[in-house]
């Protein structure tokens, strides 16, 4: 059984189906959603083509990292149903039909598409049928939600109707195309000698998928096995010592079982059961990784806390929750990398705070200070929207300013009479700035030395992008520095040479 | 009775420290701006009040191999960083670990060589000690911007004077600063410094002779 969610990039980045949305790469739409097809979008459509059907259209950039990762819950879901799950690509996935269990192909694909529904995946469909390109061929052409069974020995039959542009391969296509070959009926009716003579090993392979037949097996991922481990308790214990005595064999069967299949844990999770139900679970990490040793430390100190243990124990359950492989954390033989260490590290943070919450930084190309910061959630390339080494008219010469406040913050500047001081639309500035104030909540102190404006017409050409500033240097007597921009008659601190 | 040669301060640290199983505090790369003001050590604490000092400090570690990370400063110009000497590629950034701050600030000074983290408002002397002996025992160097309870030195910036901007005219190209470094109860130590010059190299400011003027 093939499953299949359209517009898997448009669904990774949870944009609501009754907007018009696309995602685009290299400037061409990628995919889109329902809405913006019904807006005349189309795929491979470019950028300002898709802009100009559908003015209200949503862009998204194409995060093919982001993607995958969005699908792993869909295939964790779908393995929770039937393991053995095949990833295709992110958006499509094939596993063996767990028929017998819930009673026929079409209740389970049923079973299925109702735990990714509730998993808020909407637009799912299903294909089952003899061979892997046969059922995704059928999970296209299924209604959502809902499943499109081809018949045992029937795939042959199913394709034969099909148009040549479902084997996806651009050259072959054409080609057969121009041979007057246009049903994938057609390209099976070929002795395959002539095929393989003509088209070579790949045209062979495309041919006996054509034919229905089952090219290339699919390879499933491996179901996880099973660490956890339980220590029961019989009688039931109320000591934390007695407790952890009793965790020894256990903590040290739990790393055995770990170390042969080569990997060490470095965060678990210890759940302890009173009368039969769960007392207290806490989430344990090791810079390092557990040993037999820190796990029945971690099992005491759980337990040791007052009012934990309100009624004898009788079960004690060790969770892996992080599993690294062995090799990574072994000495080597001329020291270990620091950069895995890092990266070990850095992924525990992650877990801590979220995946975005921690990012690797670089510089780019811009005019303002904000807009040449490059940040990019760490384990993602970061892609620079504006190339660094061109000239950047209208940036300011270095030193760079050490403080680049996210959002401007509203600052006041003002003459020698207490005027408001603002740039002339010829880029004049109307009077010599006296006081100022960096930030709402600062004091005000006397301008020491200043220098401005330099104007900058962003984006004139964008209506809603576009901002026409000045910037000017402040220094104050104190020797604090600003970097303020005068916009429509407002001044704004962006950053502070601190 | 013979009596045994009194050891002296610095033998006695260095068995306690052995007993303790702790590394005796090593020296780390140091911007060499720094130089008879200020020498880095593993499992130390520093805290600045600019941040062009914390970079400043961050570049001496950071491009001898160090990996840096950055905590609770999503403001940290990464321009200015990267013209202070600090290797981009091995810095890290966690802009905003909210009530987390103090595990993510654990976790990283568990791998990273150079933490700077932006003091919070108020922190508990209970957190500050567990933050030291991880610190200790990981051999990191702790950078705070803000005020730090109980930190090795403090650093802090006077009579900051830009130079190359007039009245209207020229722009930012220099300062002069001078950076005083006090070390708990030791007299403070002062040294002027160009942060940066008109180059954009970090470096002690020479004393420039004065000028003498014929009067008569």
């Amino acid at each position: 059984m093939v499953l299949w969610a359209p517009d898997w990039p448009i669904v990774a980045v949870e944009s609501s189906a009754s907007t018009p949305a696309a995602v685009l790469h290299k400037g061409h739409v990628l995919a889109c959603s329902q809405a913006a097809r019904a807006e005349g979008v189309r795929r491979g459509m470019r950028r300002r083509d898709a802009q100009s059907r559908c003015p209200g259209l949503a862009l998204h950039d194409y995060n093919p990292d982001a993607d995958a990762r969005a699908f792993e819950t869909v295939l964790t879901a779908i393995e929770e149903l039937s393991p053995g799950v095949a990833p295709l690509r992110p958006g499509l996935c094939a596993i063996n039909v767990p028929a017998r269990f819930y009673g026929g192909e079409a209740e389970a694909a049923a079973v299925i598409a109702e735990r990714l529904v509730r998993l808020g995946v909407w637009d799912v469909r299903a294909g089952i049928a003899d061979g892997l390109f046969a059922a995704e061929q059928a999970a296209r052409r299924a209604l959502a939600q809902d499943s499109l069974v081809v018949p045992p020995g029937g795939s042959a039959q199913f394709l034969r109707d099909l148009p040549v542009d479902a084997l996806d391969d651009e050259s072959i296509v054409g080609l057969l195309r121009r041979m007057g070959l246009l049903t994938l009926g057609d390209f099976a009716a070929l002795a395959p000698a002539d095929v393989h003579t003509r088209f070579g090993t790949h045209g062979e392979l495309l041919h006996r998928m054509a034919r229905g037949l089952n090219p290339q097996p699919i390879s499933r991922r491996q179901v996880p096995p099973e660490f956890e481990a339980t220590l029961m308790l019989e009688p039931p214990l109320d000591l934390a010592e007695q407790i952890a005595f009793s965790v020894r064999t256990t903590a040290e069967k739990f790393v055995t079982d770990l170390a042969g299949h080569g990997l060490v844990c470095t965060t678990v999770l210890i759940e302890v059961d009173t009368d039969g139900s769960l007392a207290t679970s806490r989430r344990w990490m090791h810079p390092r990784w557990f040993g037999p040793t820190d796990l029945v430390d971690r099992v005491r100190w759980q337990l040791s806390v007052d009012g934990v243990i309100r009624a004898p124990v009788d079960a004690v359950r060790l969770i892996p929750e992080v599993t690294e492989p062995l090799g990574d954390h072994a000495d080597s033989l001329f020291g270990g990398g620091p950069d895995e260490r890092v990266e070990r590290g850095v992924a525990r943070v992650q877990s801590i705070v979220g995946h975005e919450a921690v990012v690797s930084v670089s510089v780019q190309g811009g005019r303002g200070p904000a807009e040449r910061q490059l940040l990019a959630p760490w384990g993602e390339r970061p892609v620079a929207a504006r190339a660094v080494g061109l000239p950047w008219p209208g940036s300011l010469p270095p030193p760079a300013p050490a403080t680049v406040y996210l959002e401007p913050q509203q600052a006041m500047v003002v003459g020698a009479e207490g005027q408001a001081i603002g740039v002339t639309g010829r880029g004049m500035v109307t009077g010599e700035p006296a006081r100022f104030r960096a930030a709402a909540g600062q004091d005000w102190q006397p301008v020491a030395s200043w220098a401005g404006p330099w104007p900058v017409d962003d984006q004139w050409w964008d209506e809603v992008a576009a901002r026409r500033i000045a910037r000017f240097q402040v220094v104050g007597v104190d020797g604090s520095a600003y970097l303020m921009i005068v916009e429509g008659g407002s001044w704004w601190t962006e950053a502070r040479y601190d | 009775m013979t009596v045994a040669p009194a050891p002296t301060l610095d033998e006695l640290r260095a068995r306690v420290d052995q007993m303790q199983g702790r590394p005796a505090a090593q020296p780390v790369a140091t911007h060499p701006a720094f130089a008879g003001l200020l020498q880095l050590q593993t499992g130390s604490s520093y805290a600045v009040d600019s941040a062009s000092l914390a970079m400043a400090l961050m570049a001496g570690p950071s491009a001898d191999g160090a990996w840096c990370g950055v905590v609770g400063s999503a403001e940290f110009g990464l321009e200015a960083a990267a013209a202070a000497g600090v290797e981009l590629r091995r810095t890290i950034l966690v802009p905003d670990p909210g009530e987390a701050w103090l595990e993510v600030t654990a976790a990283l000074i568990d791998v990273l060589g150079v933490v700077v983290v932006a003091a919070p408002a108020e922190i508990s002397g209970k957190d500050v000690s567990r933050i030291s002996a991880r610190l200790r025992q990981r051999g990191a160097v702790l950078i705070t911007y803000g005020d730090w309870p109980r930190c090795d030195a403090r650093l802090s910036l006077r009579d900051a004077e830009w130079v190359g901007l007039g009245r209207g005219h020229g722009h930012l190209q220099g300062r002069r600063v001078t950076v005083e470094v006090q070390r708990g109860t030791a007299p403070v130590r002062t040294g002027q410094l160009w942060l940066p010059d008109r180059a954009q190299v970090i470096r002690r400011a020479e004393q420039e002779p004065t000028q003498l003027r014929s009067v008569s």
